[in-house]
């Protein structure tokens, strides 16, 4: 067992040891321990550090180091991480690699300051312009926080697309048992900008978008065959299969566990990458199943909407599908188990 | 016998500007000034958007199409973690100055070692001449139809002028390529600023006052004209803050 670190410090650390070496930021809660961390660590490793004006400039500055072929990120929360949505669809418009952090809290708007799940959408779907999808790796602890970092800028330089670090408020500013990885050699990518124009670039005018779309197509479908990642437990002889991640998928794990205790028949799926959606983990669900359950920390329920699809693509039926949505926090596997209580008993309408 | 000039390796294909435009004749100065520094073969360029992208159908270098305004953001990680190639930004005013303003002024303000030619033809170039941050006081526009009114529009900005009072920049300088002898100084206020880059002196920066007369309703000549009666006057030329020779 590794020593006690802060969420925050141990993914900016985790990311120095992956081979990052430049940061730009802004500051903003829950975020901003990465920052400060990477403040003086950058310049103790010869990496670049830039204290941004704002979150636009911040990814625009990641977005000149990953041409550079630089493992270059970013981290922010809620209306910061909307600022930066036109860098990200930049970032991978150019197929540029790339890692995004967002230390998620609630609300809408400037939001609050509270731990949150509300960004699933957003990151799942793409919040800038165009059709596009980063891989969302969202971790339940500070040690699978750690493990992840390095895993999203492997993705983000293996399909040359971002990857983003989906955690949350409350992991960040929490302590936990740690251990780093060891340090991985710097290396930059070969198509990175050395001032040799050795990878030759189009204009945007002389873009073939009906080939290109082909292209970002069977990119997709190779992520999603490859990088299907999840956590479950119980799923095969179930009756209701909860489905969380982060967080709550740690407390929905412990409710699960008490509730078989009491000789319910439950399982359940956490997802550890949201997007591509681990479509796969739903094949082995027992197929007698009664419901799907979602544990979230939002207001109107969002992961709710790919577990419905996803059932409705892989059962083939018309199994329903429940939402608990928790608001914010950190949900209680008391509260948890109440709230499953009312399900069995139809007290809470299926969402789906 | 006319002896006719080389055009820089890295600039020989067709661009598209529209006739009687500056852009052309920026551009092929910073690439001859890049060619006979030998950095031709060690070149970025953050080039912006509006007219200035139509550089990345034109230039044979590593060039990346930023986002409206963000130049000054990404050549300032370009050249972070690129110091020893050459970053140049390339803007038009809109793009520089309006949009961009924040990025432009915070890379200067932090005195980052990369060039910018910020060119200023007053107006938003393609998108169809819409009001800038240094269009002039009564300037009409498809966005000042009645000519600017300073008053509810603020004063165009000086935008050298500003880094060079305010700022601790290598190199600040503006040029204009309205007539052959401006077109020979410019040139040397764009060497003097890559120059100031080769010994990573700082922030260099070249305004550069430039002919729109798609926008202006001119000809070419009338808009040469303009920058000669109207611009320079308002945006005067020369170097603001010279190298210091070692």
């Amino acid at each position: 067992m590794g020593d006690m670190i802060k969420g925050n410090e141990a993914i900016a650390e985790a990311a120095v040891r992956a081979g990052a070496r430049l940061y730009a930021g802004y500051p903003i809660t829950p975020s901003t321990e990465i920052m400060e961390y990477l403040s003086w660590r950058m310049p103790e490793i010869g990496g670049t550090f830039v204290q941004a004006e704002s979150e636009l400039a911040g990814i625009n500055m990641v977005v000149g180091g990953a041409a550079c072929g630089v493992r270059s990120f970013t981290a922010s929360s809620g209306p910061g991480m909307s600022l930066k949505q036109e860098g990200i669809t930049q970032l991978y418009d150019e197929e540029l690699a790339a890692v995004v952090i967002n230390v998620v809290r609630y609300g809408n708007g400037i939001g609050t300051l509270h731990t949150a799940q509300c960004d699933y959408l957003r990151e799942t779907r793409g919040g800038g312009n165009g059709d596009y999808r980063t891989i969302v790796l969202c971790p339940e602890s500070i040690q699978e926080a750690v493990d992840l970092t390095g895993l999203a800028f492997d993705l983000a330089e293996k399909y040359r697309t971002v990857a983003t670090l989906m955690t949350e408020g409350a992991l960040g500013q929490m302590m936990e048992p740690c251990e780093l990885p060891e340090f991985k050699e710097v290396k930059r990518q070969p198509w990175g900008f050395d001032g040799k124009y050795s990878y030759k670039k189009v204009g945007i005018f002389d873009r073939d978008s009906m080939k290109e779309a082909v292209l970002l197509n069977e990119k997709h479908d190779l992520i999603k065959a490859n990088e299907q990642r999840w956590e479950d437990g119980d799923i095969e002889d179930a009756d209701y299969v909860f489905v969380a991640y982060g967080l709550p998928g740690r407390s929905t794990k412990g409710a699960v566990e008490q509730l078989k205790a009491q000789g319910h028949k439950v399982g359940f799926i956490r997802p550890i990458i949201a997007w591509p959606f681990p479509e796969n983990a739903f094949a082995k669900v027992n197929p007698n199943v009664k419901g799907f359950i979602t544990v979230e920390a939002n207001a109107t329920g969002q992961l709710v909407d790919d577990v419905a699809l996803t059932v409705k693509k892989s059962m083939k039926s018309d199994i329903p599908v429940y939402c608990l949505p928790y608001v914010y926090g950190i949900p209680a596997m008391k509260a948890i188990q109440e709230d499953f209580v009312k399900i069995a008993a139809g007290e809470i309408k299926e969402v789906y | 016998m006319a002896k006719s000039k080389k055009i820089a390796e890295i600039a020989k294909k067709t661009s598209s500007f529209c006739p009687g435009c500056g852009h052309g004749v920026v551009i092929r100065l910073i690439t001859e000034c890049l060619e006979e520094l030998g950095q031709d073969k060690n070149i970025i360029f953050g080039i912006g958007v509006g007219c200035s992208s139509l550089l990345g159908g034109v230039l044979e270098t590593d060039r990346l199409h930023c986002l409206h305004g963000r130049a000054g953001a990404v050549c300032t990680s370009m050249k972070r973690v690129n110091p020893d190639n050459i970053v140049v930004a390339y803007q038009g005013d809109g793009d520089a100055y309006s949009i961009g303003l924040a990025e432009t002024t915070s890379a200067a303000y932090r005195n980052e070692k990369f060039t910018a030619i910020l060119v200023n033809n007053t107006n938003y170039g393609m998108t169809g001449g819409q009001m800038s941050n240094t269009t002039m006081p009564g300037q009409k526009t498809t966005t000042s139809p009645m000519g600017r009114d300073c008053a509810i529009t603020g004063n165009p900005i000086k935008f050298p002028e500003l880094v060079a009072d305010q700022f601790n920049a290598a190199y600040v300088a503006r040029g204009a390529v309205n007539t052959p002898a401006n077109i020979n100084k410019l040139k040397g206020y764009i060497k003097n600023a890559l120059e100031a880059q080769i010994n990573g002196e700082g922030y260099s920066v070249v305004e550069v006052l430039s002919p729109c007369p798609t926008n202006w309703g001119m000809s070419p000549l009338k808009a040469m004209e303009r920058i000669e009666n109207e611009l320079i006057p308002y945006y005067p030329l020369g170097e603001f803050k010279t190298r210091e020779v070692k």
